[in-house]
């Protein structure tokens, strides 16, 4: 087997099981850089592979499961927002119940769909010339809707959060939300909608595991990639395209495993299994040396927001 | 009584409430609501519970296991069932399965090797309580063990892929290199090679009991290096969706995996709980219970091939009605010499029989296997 034989497959397989936890990745960057933490994305993702899975098998069609899905997941974000937002509750006591209560109810919801095979899944669409280009073609496009969807959104999301008024007044809201308040800005209703949209993010994630890469509905099915999300964000230094790079890396990890069993060299799979966090941890170690030990995390991430208390 | 003391009161109340409420949680009661009219002193309900690793909702293990208990109740109704889920091994497991003791079970089945101490711990405070033990090996006065001989239909299974293969390379994706899952691959390849002696077995270890996407890609995997057909050692229908993606061929594990991949499906290697669960509570009813070691074979239907798909020819299904029928005959087993290792050394020599010490450490693949075990 040729380096390129192995090295394409490879890659365009990391792509495919990096996208579940990019989409989730995305939408924690975006709450945390509202300045709230949301530990509960393993269950909203849960919650969003159940209903995406539901809506698909009942409709037939994956696009109204993936709407279902972004309700599914916004609805559970809302629940964190009213928690940590109005009600200024410790931000990680209500993620952790999150995900706790997102297993339980998705495991509820689904248990009549366990088993069944879904009418329409998204599959494969190769991207017209794109897809001919050597080397790239193969590698980026030749997967489903909604991995192109992925890459239109980290650029969008990029662009949003470095070039424009609004992305710098999201950036404000996770480091000092008392200056956005000073400008006249909404905070509460600023933290809201961006809470909620990280859901819907989360909630896509978890559809993207039950309508296109394993469509199907199973109990925890999502098997950690929520957490692999939340250290995702860390390891990206809450920037969109380095989560891309890292869901991709962290994604990859499994197919990396799996394809040099095949070509006979061993590696434990407990070393693989433990490095995206390592990964992460290095990360940190590094970026701490170069700033100082100052990490670059919102500032105000994590605190609830009063008023009465600039 | 002041202010101060009084809310104190109440707080411990308000605790303690929360405490019951917590302790209700947890735990399921599945059976009809009971009437005093229709249950005669003498039909005394029997309380039996179940402690399930995974979610009843896998497709696999513990839908097995929760299919079992669907036909224990059904056989018998004076039968009352409690299952608890999601159950980590270790010290959590001892929790539960105390807490099922303490409320009045008479037989408790804790069904995944894990539970094996915790089992035998808790057993040791309640010994007027029956324990089960699924898949382990450790008994004591009141804890019995039962498993059954899922090799035998794993290697019925290997005859129908090594028919079905053309490219003469068959895909197994398996969860952990120990024991049970390498004398499965063992089996199955045996099969594979009784009526294919070219085909190979290539296995890919994923190191999870529990991740249809991972599973999946393993699949996907074997599926590029070559293999036209897959079979799994894993608790979640991954390979096989796998397989059905890329129009290729897959058997099942677990339960009756077509469903979800119709077209893939030849057919799967299964488990059926259903009727020793009840030939044990009968025996507990009727004080015949012995704590026994229970490794049962395809003579008592505990593990079985389920119906083959539409793909497979009446050739194959007489090769395997053929085997199958050797092997109740019990005059043979799946390892009866002589079988060669992968180095092509004889390890069983011909007309020997492994015994069940030797199957329960297998720890050395058979010819025909491409694969490696790791050692950590």
């Amino acid at each position: 087997m040729s380096g390129l034989e192995f090295l394409i497959p490879l890659l365009a397989a990391a792509i495919t099981a990096g996208t579940p936890i990019l989409f989730a990745a995305l939408g924690e960057l975006i709450t945390e850089r509202a300045g709230i933490t949301n530990l509960g994305v393993e269950g909203i993702m849960l919650v969003g592979a159940v209903a995406g899975f539901m809506a698909a098998v009942a409709t037939g069609s994956p696009w109204l499961g993936l709407l279902a899905a972004m309700l599914a997941g916004g609805g559970m974000a809302f629940i964190h927002a009213i928690l940590t937002i109005t009600l200024r509750a410790n931000q990680v006591v209500s993620g952790l119940s999150l995900v706790i209560f997102g297993t339980g109810l998705s495991g509820y919801l689904g248990k009549n769909y366990v088993g069944i095979p879904v009418p329409q899944s998204f599959t494969p669409v190769p991207l017209g010339p794109l897809a001919d280009i050597p080397f790239l073609g193969p590698i980026f496009f030749k997967h489903d809707i909604l991995v192109y969807l992925s890459f239109v959104l980290v650029i969008i999301l990029f662009f949003y959060l470095y070039r424009t008024r609004p992305g710098l007044n999201l950036r404000a809201l996770g480091e000092n939300p008392a200056a956005v308040d000073a400008l006249g800005l909404n905070v509460f209703a600023l933290k809201y909608i961006y809470v909620v949209i990280g859901g819907m993010l989360s909630g896509i994630g978890g559809a993207y595991l039950s309508l296109a890469y394993a469509p199907s509905w199973l109990e925890n099915m999502t098997a950690g990639r929520g957490w692999i999300a939340v250290a995702l964000v860390i390891f990206a230094l809450w920037n969109p395209v380095r989560a891309m790079l890292g869901a991709y890396l962290f994604g990859g990890i499994d197919s990396l495993g799996f394809r040099l069993q095949v070509v006979g060299v061993g590696i434990s799979p407990f070393i693989l299994d433990m490095l995206p966090y390592l990964f992460t941890v290095l990360v940190l170690v590094f970026v701490v040396a170069r700033h100082k030990g100052r990490l670059t995390a919102p500032g105000a991430l994590g605190l609830p927001y009063d008023r009465e208390e600039r | 009584m002041s202010w101060k003391r009084r809310s104190a009161f109440f707080a411990v109340m308000l605790v303690s409430l929360m405490l019951i409420l917590a302790g209700c949680g947890g735990s399921k009661t599945a059976s009809a609501p009971k009437s005093p009219a229709d249950s005669p002193a003498s039909e005394e309900k029997i309380k039996v519970a179940f402690v399930y690793v995974g979610p009843v909702g896998d497709a696999g293990w513990t839908t097995s296991h929760d299919n079992g208990r669907k036909y224990l109740v059904e056989k018998m109704p004076n039968v009352e069932t409690t299952i608890v889920e999601n159950v980590p091994e270790g010290a959590d497991a001892e929790r539960v399965i105390t807490q099922l003791a303490e409320k009045g079970n008479k037989i408790i089945f804790t069904t995944s090797y894990g539970y094996m101490d915790p089992t035998i711990n808790v057993a040791a405070k309640y010994p007027e309580v029956v324990f089960m033990h699924n898949s382990g090996f450790k008994t004591a006065k009141n804890v019995g063990t039962y498993f059954g001989r899922i090799y035998q239909a794993r290697y019925l299974s290997g005859i129908v892929a090594g028919k079905t293969t053309k490219s003469n390379t068959i895909g197994y994706v398996a969860a952990h290199p120990i024991p049970e899952v390498i004398r499965g691959i063992n089996a199955f390849t045996l099969g594979v090679q009784s009526v294919n002696p070219n085909a190979k077995v290539k296995v890919i270890w994923t190191n999870t009991w529990y991740d249809p996407a991972a599973e999946k890609e393993a699949g996907n995997t074997l599926l590029a290096a070559g293999a036209d057909v897959l079979a799994q050692h894993q608790d979640t229908p991954g390979p096989m969706q796998a397989a059905e993606q890329q129009g290729k061929f897959g058997i099942g594990y677990n339960t009756d995996m077509s469903k979800m991949a119709p077209k893939a499906v030849l057919t799967s290697a299964i488990w059926n709980w259903g009727p020793y669960y009840v030939k044990t509570v009968e025996a507990v009813k009727n004080k015949t219970w012995t704590n026994e070691q229970y490794w049962g074979g395809l003579s008592d239907g505990i593990v079985d091939l389920a119906p083959f798909g539409p793909m497979v020819d009446e050739g194959t299904k007489s090769l395997v009605a053929e085997a199958k029928q050797k092997i109740l005959s019990k005059k043979w087993d799946v390892f009866t010499g002589p079988i060669k290792d992968q180095t092509g050394a004889v390890k069983v020599a011909e007309g020997q029989k492994m015994t069940d010490a030797e199957m329960l450490s297998f720890n050395w693949f058979v010819a025909g296997v491409d694969g490696t075990i790791p050692k950590n």
